[in-house]
């Protein structure tokens, strides 16, 4: 009972959260939007049982890609309203075909087809979840059963590395930056010159800042 | 099956992706330490990287019918045909592009990098044997083609249908996973051959909920009309290299696709798929040939009659049958090489600051190479599939099929297609033979002397393969037993 009313106090502000998430005029606003809504489908993870889903979701999601989210609105100062200018233009394309769907999927999901108890019992590569946790036995398949899916979305993190890289990363001329290995070969002759001012003509003035590049 | 009884996968199976993958890594090194402006070391190892996984294939796998992995992995015959394909179809597309790219300045190590893991991606997919592999195959083929078409990133254009691939991709992949988070809750299991199970004992309606999202996903990748609006700007956009690489090697993947996840995986539901592959395929060729007509620019035109070749490959899928699939495939296998050697005379004829892409752009090609004029016509008229090219017998089989089946309309319909067709293509050809070139005399075909030999045997093997199509035939009907 408790567990029910949980569920959808958690489940309404999920909504709510996503419905603001798209409506919400200013970004920082939504992405924000976007951190409560994470938050609430991570409890409602947890109340299904899948507790290490729910925390991963808060560290990684909450912690890491939308502080990065947050950085990215702020810095680059998007224009959101320009970005909307096309909704109300095709809403009238799109909200029929979305309601279309929608009765469609009521239909369907309506007629008793997703009753659990109609439903085959997962076969799962796991023990029962009740005895152990959720953790455990996800660390007990991740590098076994699953080793398989679980090497492919490495590769598939290496190439987001890649992609990126090289979609972000230009060479431009003129660009003051350091050349850590050039700095270190850097040898005694390059940068020290003996100054001849014996004849007391103090002539240093001639001489190079030593402080500065040997290539500038 | 638990933790406890876990067994030790059978390694050697899967060696070709792990061949692959090796591969790719160390192109990712060679690259990083040569200094070379070309990238000559990199290219070498990524060909000879290509045709040796082939070999390897075929020798790993060629025969076999067994899963590893836990379930995750299949290795069987069509998996052979399909990954040989695949890897011969990248290897066309890294020996033509490798001067295109240079003379633009877009020759860079990434090039290779991310054309050789979408490889991968598709050789995971003609593979798998669980939902979860499927995805993964479909994400990192998908991703890689995403970042390889933004490559050149000082045109608007090419900015563009990198956004509008990625966008409605996203959206595709979406539609996937939905469809199958539906069928996994209807059965119970990722594994494709204990959902085949489930979906036999009894029909659910949960289940044809999940197969038509499915079926709408995999349409998206494949480009089948109704979900086409992406390919036409991802042609013309992207370099011209890599759409030759999207246009042959990822269709080729979306066979397997097809296949594995609807064509085996929900075989018992044949009777719910049929028919949206049956309207797919004709909106296909209709939509497809009568837009080429009106093309001026040839990769649009290459682009649009893709939609007319997709719609013959699913008429090959409607009966279902093994000489249904047999028929698609080979389809798939021929079209694939054909239009490969069509971009690569393109990209022959592109020199730096200008690209020939235009229709004009091949008036009077006769009088300026006679061999390539000579492979332009053998690869349009086998793309219209004129008997004595290798395009007729894809057409023929597929028809054959579709009359097996006994959906007659449909396999009249194709052929009407395949006439108008005729027109858009035979215009190619007219152009190179009977026209007179653009007063500057029109481009000339440039390009090293390697490139040129293997386009010319490219495209000289549609005639072969015309000539003598049995064997070919024969290794794809024993695909699939």
């Amino acid at each position: 009972m408790i567990e029910q009313i949980l569920f959808y106090v958690f489940a309404a502000v999920l909504i709510f959260a996503a419905t603001m998430v798209i409506t919400a005029r200013n970004p920082v606003h939504a992405a924000l939007f976007l951190v409560l809504a994470f938050f609430n489908s991570a409890v409602l993870w947890i109340i299904a049982g899948a507790e290490f889903l729910g925390i991963v979701l808060v560290l990684v999601y909450v912690g890491a890609v939308m502080v990065l989210f947050l950085f990215v609105v702020m810095m680059l100062d998007i224009n959101l309203a320009r970005l909307r200018e096309g909704f109300v233009r095709h809403l009238y394309i799109g909200v029929p075909v979305a309601a279309l769907i929608v009765v469609q999927m009521i239909l369907v999901l309506g007629s008793g087809a997703v009753d659990p108890g109609a439903l085959p019992d997962a076969t799962l590569p796991i023990p029962d979840p009740a005895e152990t946790g959720n953790t455990t036995v996800l660390g007990g398949v991740l590098y076994t059963v699953y080793v398989y899916p679980f090497e492919l979305a490495a590769v598939i993190l290496l190439v987001a590395i890649i992609a990126s890289i090289m979609l972000t990363l230009r060479r431009r001329e003129g660009v003051k930056h350091q050349d850590v290995a050039q700095q270190v070969r850097v040898r005694k002759e390059d940068r020290l010159r003996m100054a001849r001012s014996f004849g007391g003509s103090g002539s240093t003035s001639t001489g190079r800042n030593d402080n500065e590049h040997p290539d500038r | 099956m638990t933790t406890d009884a876990f067994e030790i996968p059978n390694l050697t199976l899967a060696l070709p992706e792990i061949w692959m993958l090796g591969v790719a890594c160390l192109v990712l090194v060679v690259d990083l330490f040569s200094g070379d402006r070309d990238h000559t070391p990199a290219y070498w190892v990524a060909q000879l990287g290509l045709l040796s996984a082939a070999l390897i294939t075929v020798q790993a796998q060629w025969g076999l019918d067994v899963t590893t992995f836990d379930g995750n992995y299949v290795a069987d015959a069509m998996a052979v045909v399909l990954k040989v394909t695949v890897l011969l179809l990248t290897f066309l597309a890294f020996a033509y592009s490798r001067d295109y790219l240079r003379e633009r300045g877009m020759l860079r190590g990434e090039f290779y990098l991310l054309s050789l893991f979408s490889t991968l991606g598709m050789m995971v997919i003609i593979s798998a044997h669980s939902l979860l592999v499927l995805y993964l195959g479909v994400e990192l083929m998908s991703l890689s083609l995403y970042a390889l078409v933004a490559m050149r990133r000082g045109s608007p254009a090419a900015s563009e249908a990198a956004m509008k691939y990625f966008v409605l991709g996203a959206l595709a992949s979406g539609m996937l996973l939905y469809g199958m988070s539906m069928l996994y809750g209807a059965t119970g299991s990722l594994d494709l051959a204990a959902i085949t199970d489930v979906a036999a004992a009894e029909s659910r309606l949960l289940l044809v909920f999940g197969l038509v999202f499915t079926v709408v996903g995999v349409a998206f990748k494949f480009g089948a009309v109704p979900f086409h609006m992406w390919v036409p700007d991802v042609y013309q956009g992207a370099p011209t290299a890599v759409t030759l690489f999207i246009a042959t090697a990822s269709k080729v993947a979306a066979v397997g696709l097809f296949i594995r996840l609807i064509g085996e995986g929900l075989e018992p539901l044949h009777g719910d798929w049929q028919n949206m592959v049956l309207l797919l395929a004709v909106a296909s060729i209709l939509i497809g040939n009568t837009v080429a007509l009106v093309q001026t620019n040839i990769k649009r035109m290459l682009a649009y009659s893709t939609f007319n070749h997709i719609g013959f490959i699913f008429l090959g899928f409607v009966a279902g049958s093994a000489e249904g699939y047999g028929a698609s495939m080979f389809y798939a296998v021929t079209y694939s090489f054909t239009v490969a050697a069509a971009f690569g005379v393109i990209m022959l004829l592109s020199r730096q600051g200008f690209e020939a892409e235009n229709l004009e752009d091949f008036k009077g090609l006769n009088e300026r190479s006679p061999l390539f004029a000579l492979v332009m016509l053998l690869l349009m008229v086998s793309l219209t599939g004129i008997p004595g090219t290798v395009g007729f017998y894809a057409k023929w089989l597929v028809i054959r099929s579709v009359v097996d089946a006994g959906v007659m309309w449909a396999a009249v319909f194709a052929v009407i297609g395949a006439v108008v067709g005729a027109f858009y293509y035979l215009r190619v050809v007219r152009l190179c033979y009977f026209d007179q070139p653009e007063a500057e005399g029109g481009p000339q075909p440039s390009g090293s002397g390697g490139f040129r030999f293997v386009l010319a045997a490219n495209g000289l093997s549609v005639l072969l393969l015309g000539l003598f199509p049995g064997a070919l035939v024969a290794v794809c009907m024993a695909a699939f037993g």
